[in-house]
């Protein structure tokens, strides 16, 4: 691989998206996207006593899932990046603590999917290795009490709140195969414009969305009419109405072929979740099972994914911080 | 037949709109304004234990009945009432009794609801 520009990677070998697994929730169920998923689980705790294992599960079973529908084992994967929302990641580590394959824990927020493909093809490309395993979930009831306020409290929710979607997706990275790969790697900078409010992600967010895209069509030489599809990870409504005017300052006429995972997740009028989906499982569930195979049937053969994170926890939003963003891009084509 | 006749609907009307716009009040706090539920909460004691402890929140109470006192506001002003008459009673430690002591009540009734609630039922996600 090469740096090009100022951010980005360029791949030297083909890096496959071998195959990928989604595994959702309730309400992920019973929203629009639900007969792309792999598997739809109608009880959040999935018969665990607690979300957090419910959420341990849905990691566990969508990277068995991925291997299943692969025909590979763990032991054929050479290293794993996986993470979660919870503190110290704990869904991904106790998912994947029978394994046996070298692990990698990362953290960035709803954006940890992207980062967990943007290191895998780092390592796929290096031809040190041969398959990757990329894994994330989150879970609404578990992030509720993780980031807000616990379930059992009942509150109201904002207008602009966003609804964690509760899943898991898995991709496996490989240098075998033919199938959608990816091209380039935009890793994104900590934008901070000093939003405050937790209820409002979207606005935190979008900022970061932008420097991320921006960067990558600089570096790149592209434009938005090289890309069939451009999708963002968690913004939600008021982040995508946020970040198409951002890119229109910037020059880049990108709402025709824009849309936003989080957006897609959900029925905003009959399911109730305000600004729309969110966590690390949304743009990855929404990857392994939508995006992934419009790709596979050529409906999209140039798609740009940028995951978007929000990098606050519960202690700095009592402490009155702002919410620093970060969004990570990857070019997929097929 | 005798209790529906007994009923004095004006008293309910009052009741249900004082009640109601308390609510609704909260309501576009928390639409309009960055403010999470726990502050609102504390807003909402505070607010009613300052108009209690003035003797204005009393006129809503005597105006609107239970619009007035089962609301936030109506546990503040009550904390303030029971405050004050500790403080005639009992002098200065019956501002610290008082308070307690003339919403023992509601506290007690909260933790114990609150507790069998937590035995016999299981916090979950709303479908849709």
């Amino acid at each position: 691989m090469k740096k090009i520009g100022k951010h980005t990677l360029q791949m030297n070998n083909i890096v496959n998206i071998l195959e990928t697994a989604s595994i959702v929730g309730p309400k992920e169920s019973n929203g629009p996207l639900a007969e792309y998923f792999d598997k739809c689980i109608e009880d959040e705790f999935w018969s665990e006593k607690t979300w957090e294992k419910a959420e341990s599960k849905f990691i566990k079973e969508s990277s068995s899932l991925v291997l299943a529908k692969s025909g590979l084992s763990f032991a054929d994967m050479d290293y794993a990046f996986a993470g979660d929302l919870l503190n110290q990641c704990i869904s991904s580590t106790f998912a994947l603590r029978e394994s046996n394959v070298p692990f990698f824990g990362i953290f960035g927020a709803c954006s940890t999917f992207v980062e967990a493909l943007c290191l895998g093809s780092v390592f796929i490309d290096s031809g040190a290795c041969t398959n990757v395993l990329c894994s994330t979930s989150s879970h609404f009831c578990s992030a509720e009490k993780q980031f807000r306020f616990p379930l059992e409290l009942g509150n109201q929710r904002t207008p602009t709140s966003q609804w964690t979607v509760t899943g898991s997706g898995s991709v496996i990275l490989s240098k075998n195969g033919n199938s959608p790969h990816i091209t380039h790697l935009t890793p994104g900078v900590i934008t901070d414009l000093g939003i405050k409010d937790a209820n409002n992600m979207g606005a935190a967010m979008a900022p970061a969305a932008i420097s991320t895209l921006c960067s990558h069509f600089e570096d790149t030489g592209r434009t938005p009419e090289y890309y069939d599809a451009i999708f963002t990870g968690d913004l939600g409504y008021v982040g995508k109405d946020i970040f198409i005017d951002l890119a229109r300052t910037k020059g880049y006429n990108i709402a025709s072929k824009y849309n936003d995972c989080g957006v897609l997740m959900f029925d905003k009028e009959k399911q109730d979740t305000h600004s729309g989906g969110s966590g690390c499982a949304c743009i990855a569930t929404v990857f392994s099972g939508y995006l992934y195979k419009m790709l596979k049937e050529q409906k999209i053969k140039k798609l740009l994914l940028i995951a978007t994170g929000a990098l606050m926890n519960a202690t700095s939003s009592q402490q009155g911080e702002s919410i620093p963003g970060i969004a990570h891009a990857v070019a997929v084509e097929f | 037949m005798n209790y529906f006749q007994n009923i004095d609907w004006m008293i309910m009307l009052r009741c249900f709109i004082i009640g109601g716009l308390i609510c609704v009040f909260g309501q576009i706090l928390i639409d309009k304004t960055k403010l999470t539920p726990a502050r609102i909460l504390v807003t909402y004691v505070t607010l009613g234990a300052i108009l209690g402890g003035l003797g204005i929140y009393q006129h809503l109470i005597d105006f609107a009945g239970c619009g007035a006192t089962v609301p936030l506001t109506g546990f503040g002003a009550n904390l303030a009432k029971g405050a004050i008459e500790g403080v005639q009673n009992q002098g200065l430690l019956g501002a610290f009794i008082g308070g307690v002591k003339a919403s023992a009540g509601g506290i007690s009734a909260a933790v114990f609801f609150g507790y069998i609630a937590s035995l016999i039922a299981k916090p979950k996600i709303k479908k849709q």
